[in-house]
């Protein structure tokens, strides 16, 4: 087995999940919360990797990131290299691909709390950082975790965007589902075989996992 | 009121409409003065008593109008001011409660003081643990509460914070009456110690007779009458509110004659022949108008009653008998359909069953007319 695609895999899904969380707080925040008539659009935008082939979002991507796209210019500007084929690179592409799994349980999980506790915590004089802090974000936890398991389990898996944005260089961004492909294609099917077993594990553990918590298993006080 | 500011009244003067699909389905429509103590807001659910206590929090915004306590605004349309709920220091017991399932009791209680140092933090919740009974579950989450705790330990957090105006809605509805009316001591102990205005909503007589103090109805948006429990819900004037107020009868009746001497006018049940008599009103002889009698002020005789100070007897047949709690409901046939309430002992000692020859005897002032 390929230890150095395993590791750089887990890298980037550790990287991405962190970040999308910070990310993906205030956004699905504000989309639970507003009563802004458009939000639709933003939901949209938000849920276009979930349909969107890879190969599209890695094709816009790689334009963005490459030394002539907006992106990969200021990044040149700043780091005097280019985005493309980097291990920042896969992380940038990665967040816009996974999006979607960190937003979208926060926003249920935002939406199913009892306005009332909101309303209380107000009442009671509660800034809305606060009320934030105390109240939603506590009583969430399960969209939290669901997000960052979704979008850790996701970014792991993931395989067209890296292989339009990242390449295929080994130690930077040959991940784990490249190496799969790799080997497959070099008739290397016990090695393959191997690695795709390792992930097919440890994706139904998190699917258990995320599942398991959301019919509220080992919830302690939300529990009747 | 002018230059008075030792007492704090609350003034509503506002309207909110609400809107389904572009077309407006209902407006709130309040203008009431609210002085310390209790007032018993009451109406038929859907009547807006939830909406208003949603204004005057500041949890919604009403569409124009005044809401001040004590002369400071907490809303003015035409200055564009609106002071959120955070800056009001009201207290809001909602019916659903909305403790903090995450926070234990105490963490619940102390929620509403995170301004203050957390000494003087600490005497408030010790102060006010023991006053609503709550100390030994300080502990506990608001999930291993009976129902009674939780809403002690929601009225203590609200209490703490030193409100200058206290709404509560329907505070104590599913408990039992003993523990509802130890509740309600509480309630009244504090209010004695500080004066300010709380509104309270329900639906229940006996919490009505425990703290009203005031009552102001509310039907479909609009206040339709204020003043004491027995004048408001004794003898109300609408149809809406004599619904709200469980009158079980409502009778279609027509003016038949004024007799301004005896203070009375008798009218008839439409399509019978059967008269009433009624306390004088200014409908005139031939208007159609409806009446309004409890079933608990209706007495029932196996024989015919002779010698009565009460004006209206009416022979009838008992129609059914229906076991409810500690009452037994009975339809009787007089003319119209009457409701009455018994208890099993008058049905045991009468031997009533179906089907019996029956008279119904009603005081005219048990008899109230009540309009659209």
């Amino acid at each position: 087995m390929n230890f150095d695609a395993l590791l750089l895999s887990f890298r980037l899904a550790a990287v991405v999940s962190a970040v999308l969380l910070v990310l993906a707080l205030p956004l699905a925040y504000w989309l639970a919360f507003t009563r802004w008539r458009g939000k639709f659009l933003l939901e949209s935008v938000v849920a276009l990797p979930l349909v969107l082939p890879p190969t599209v979002l890695g094709f816009y991507a790689l334009i963005a990131l490459g030394p002539r796209g907006p992106l990969g210019r200021l990044w040149q500007y700043l780091f005097g290299h280019t985005l493309a084929f980097t291990f920042a690179g896969l992380v940038i592409a990665s967040l816009v691909y996974s999006l979607p799994f960190a937003v979208q349980p926060l926003i249920a999980s935002f939406e199913s709390l009892d306005r009332r506790l909101l309303d209380a915590s107000s009442i009671l004089g509660a800034s809305r950082a606060r009320t934030f802090f105390r109240i939603i974000l506590p009583l969430s936890w399960p969209g939290l975790v669901t997000a960052l398991v979704l979008s850790f389990a996701h970014t792991l898996g993931e395989f067209g965007v890296v292989l339009m944005v990242g390449g295929n260089i080994p130690g930077i961004t040959r991940t784990i589902s490249i190496d799969i492909y790799d080997r497959a294609q070099a008739l290397d099917f016990a090695a393959a075989n191997h690695t795709a077993l390792l992930l097919l594990g440890i994706s139904f553990i998190v699917l258990a996992l995320v599942y398991g918590m959301n019919r509220r298993v080992w919830s302690p006080w939300l529990a009747k | 009121m002018a230059g008075e500011v030792t007492v704090s009244m609350l003034s509503v003067s506002i309207r909110k409409e609400f809107r389904a699909a572009g077309t407006p389905c209902f407006l709130l429509d309040v203008k009431e003065t609210f002085a310390p103590g209790f007032t018993v807001l009451f109406g038929p659910s859907g009547a807006g008593k939830s909406t208003l206590l949603d204004c005057i929090a500041g949890l919604l915004r009403p569409d124009d109008g005044v809401i001040q306590l004590n002369g400071e605004p907490f809303f003015d349309s035409a200055r564009d001011l609106f002071l959120p709920p955070q800056h009001r220091r009201t207290a809001y017991v909602f019916q659903s409660l909305a403790l903090f399932p995450h926070l234990s009791v105490e963490e619940n209680v102390a929620y509403g003081l995170s301004a203050l140092s957390s000494a003087e933090r600490r005497e408030l919740v010790e102060r006010i643990l023991p006053a609503f009974h709550i100390e030994p579950l300080r502990a506990r989450k608001p999930g291993e509460l009976s129902g009674g705790e939780k809403q002690r330990v929601a009225l203590a957090r609200s209490l703490v914070t030193q409100p200058r105006l206290l709404l509560l809605d329907e505070p104590l509805t599913g408990l039992d009456a003993a523990l509802r009316l130890a509740i309600l001591q509480d309630l009244r102990a504090w209010n004695a110690a500080s004066r300010i205005p709380i509104l309270y909503v329900t639906h229940n007589r006996e919490e009505v007779d425990a703290v009203g103090e005031r009552v102001v109805a509310l039907i479909n948006g609009r206040v339709q009458e204020s003043g004491t429990p027995r004048a408001v819900l004794d003898a109300p004037r609408s149809i809406a509110l004599a619904h709200a107020a469980g009158f079980e009868n409502l009778l279609h009746v027509h003016v038949v004659e004024h007799r301004a001497a005896d203070g009375v006018m008798r009218v008839a049940l439409d399509s019978t022949n059967c008269e009433l008599e009624i306390p004088l009103g200014t409908e005139p002889p031939g208007a159609a108008v409806q009446v309004a009698i409890r079933a608990g002020d209706i007495l029932l005789a196996t024989e015919s009653p002779r010698a009565l100070s009460a004006r209206n007897i009416l022979p009838g047949t008992l129609e059914s008998l229906e076991p409810r709690g500690s009452l037994v409901v009975a339809q009787v046939r007089a003319g119209a359909c009457f409701t009455v309430h018994l208890t099993p002992g008058a049905i045991r000692s009468l031997q009533l069953v179906p089907g019996l020859r029956v008279w119904l005897v009603l005081k005219t002032h048990s008899c109230h007319v009540v309009l659209p």
